[in-house]
């Protein structure tokens, strides 16, 4: 192979320069969080922990916390639970209709946040069940199972299906089979799934600016700070927002990454 | 394995009802919502054009839909061509462990709060920000960044770079190595490779992910809004607009279904572009 050094050089400093670019937003927001000045700019100012004071003083933004880790937390265990269920569905069983089944499944989060956000508006309101917390939770869980499902899938797809047909022929149920032999093999798969799906509500704002009302998560109460003035208390708000979610991805991918490597390693029979 | 029992239902019926009901049938009932009419600022059920026809006789409205086309098909080309090189080097010109990490590293941000990623933007392009104060240093601009078209797009691109990378790089990682091996060994040169047999055999991956680039640009309104200025306003803002300030649900409804229109076009077609024999 004729490699050029330069060529090679120049791509991966590229790809720093990406990284970066992706990065710098983050970086931004936490070190001006802890930085005195009203008005974010270079040089910085002193160092101070005033905006987190300012936010801790905010039963606002309490309150938003409050409501978007209840919303987290019931719409990752929901859509966990459906996507699991939806995955080992297309894993296991050939239906009529299977294809339309599957894009129902997979397509909410390729329809625009505003128009799922009318949408659902329009619709809860309807039947009134808009403007609580509940609506945000029914709204997150079409918008993270897809995640779910498409994550716990892959992990399937890495399982031998005569597995669980071998339980069966053991004298297992269908049931018992579920539970010793796919629960198991899913499992890192199933917490990295509530870990996304976490993530993914945490930071959503649109659907659930449109229907939460007045009662607001986190990031519909950063929306009402864009809204207004310049303040660097969002860069507080943002840098808890980036540790939490970044947390959980992070998280997930570990476990994702750790489990398929050792499928590797886990011995085969020999090749003859 | 071809009965349907009771085992099978409960894991095939519950997502299926709860997208039915609580995704499906909200876009359904968008179409009739569109139909009814304000009265008294109370939505009355009717069977009435007047929302359509008011829409679509507005000149704003064709403007803003052109802009909001021409914008998200620039952001399309835009961020694939920028994000080409990257996805290029990830999967060619580097080790399979700093390969893992440049992934790991990319879908953090696709899951990490775009809201506040956009407001910290505001602080490097604001007029006081800090790219300014680096120009200063040099003895340049100020420049107006923020509130402009260049704002919007940096926008998109933080909106968008990440999964367009991720997807270009798993286009290219299907690419068959032994073709640009060929391709040298017949004495190609390396950009002429790269367009003769690295793209068009990536071409379905580029294609996605560029389509992924116009669904995500197209709907989206806090870039367009927070960094692009919100004047002239995009689709989505004024979806937002409609919705919020007073109560005409149904001309927000008739925006919505018109972009839901023109996405189903660009991704079909996008797709039937991708996978088409190559002539």
């Amino acid at each position: 192979m004729n490699r050029n050094w330069l060529i090679d050089w120049s791509l991966r400093a590229y790809i720093i320069l990406a990284l970066a670019f992706v990065f710098a937003p983050i970086m931004a927001s936490f070190v001006f969080s802890f930085n005195a000045d009203r008005f974010p700019s270079l040089p910085l100012g002193g160092f101070s922990l005033r905006w987190y004071e300012a936010i801790a003083e905010d039963p606002l933004v309490w309150e938003g916390l409050r409501n978007s880790m209840v919303v987290g937390a019931c719409a990752s265990l929901i859509s966990t639970a459906l996507g699991f269920a939806a995955a080992y569905t297309d894993f296991r069983y050939r239906f009529f209709g299977k294809p339309l089944y599957l894009a129902l499944a997979l397509l909410p989060p390729t329809i625009p946040v505003v128009i799922m956000g009318l949408a659902m508006l329009a619709f809860l309101s309807r039947v009134t069940l808009s403007g609580e917390i509940h609506s945000v939770i029914i709204s997150h869980v079409v918008m993270c199972s897809p995640f779910a499902m498409a994550i716990i899938r892959l992990r399937l797809s890495q399982m031998d299906p005569s597995l669980e047909a071998a339980a069966w022929n053991l004298g297992a149920g269908e049931w018992r089979a579920m539970f010793h032999v796919i629960v198991p093999f899913a499992r890192p798969a199933i917490f990295a799934a509530l870990f996304i799906t976490m993530a993914v509500s945490f930071d959503e704002f649109a659907v659930a600016w449109f229907v939460s009302g007045l009662n607001e998560t986190l990031p519909v109460r950063i929306l009402g700070f864009l809204q207004g003035q310049v303040s660097p208390r969002i860069n507080a708000i943002g840098t808890i927002v980036f540790l939490t979610t970044m947390t959980l991805v992070i998280l997930a991918q570990v476990l994702l990454m750790s489990r398929s490597g050792s499928v590797e390693e886990t011995p085969r029979a020999p090749e003859t | 394995m071809k009965r349907v029992t009771i085992f099978g239902l409960s894991f095939s019926l519950p997502l299926l009802l709860w997208q039915l009901l609580f995704f499906a049938f909200p876009l359904v009932f968008l179409v009739a919502l569109s139909f009814w009419v304000v009265e008294n600022y109370r939505m009355v059920p009717d069977f009435d054009g007047i929302n359509w026809t008011k829409m679509f006789s507005r000149g704003v409205f064709w403007d803003t839909y052109l802009r909001t086309l021409a914008l998200a098909a620039g952001a399309s080309a835009l961020v694939s061509i920028l994000a080409f090189p990257c996805s290029y080097g990830i999967a060619f010109k580097l080790s399979a462990n700093l390969r893992r990490l440049a992934i790991f590293l990319m879908v953090i941000p696709f899951f990490t709060s775009y809201l506040v990623r956009v407001y910290s933007w505001q602080i490097f392009l604001s007029d006081n920000g800090i790219f300014n104060a680096a120009f200063g240093l040099l003895g340049m601009g100020p420049y107006t960044m923020l509130n402009t078209d260049f704002g919007t797009m940096v926008g998109y691109l933080t909106l968008c770079l990440p999964l367009v990378v991720l997807l270009q790089v798993f286009g290219l990682m299907f690419v068959d190595r032994t073709l640009i091996e060929a391709a040298h060994n017949l004495r190609c040169g390396r950009l002429r490779t790269v367009f003769l047999v690295v793209i068009p055999s990536a071409r379905v991956g580029l294609v996605i992910a560029a389509l992924f680039c116009f669904i995500l640009t197209f709907g989206d309104f806090v870039g367009p809004l927070y960094l692009g200025g919100g004047k002239p306003p995009t689709l989505s803002i004024m979806i937002t607009d409609t919705t919020k300030a007073g109560q005409q649900w149904p001309r927000a409804a008739v925006i919505a279904i018109v972009m839901i229109a023109t996405l189903l076009i660009v991704a079909f077609s996008a797709i039937g572009y991708a996978y088409r024999k190559r002539a």
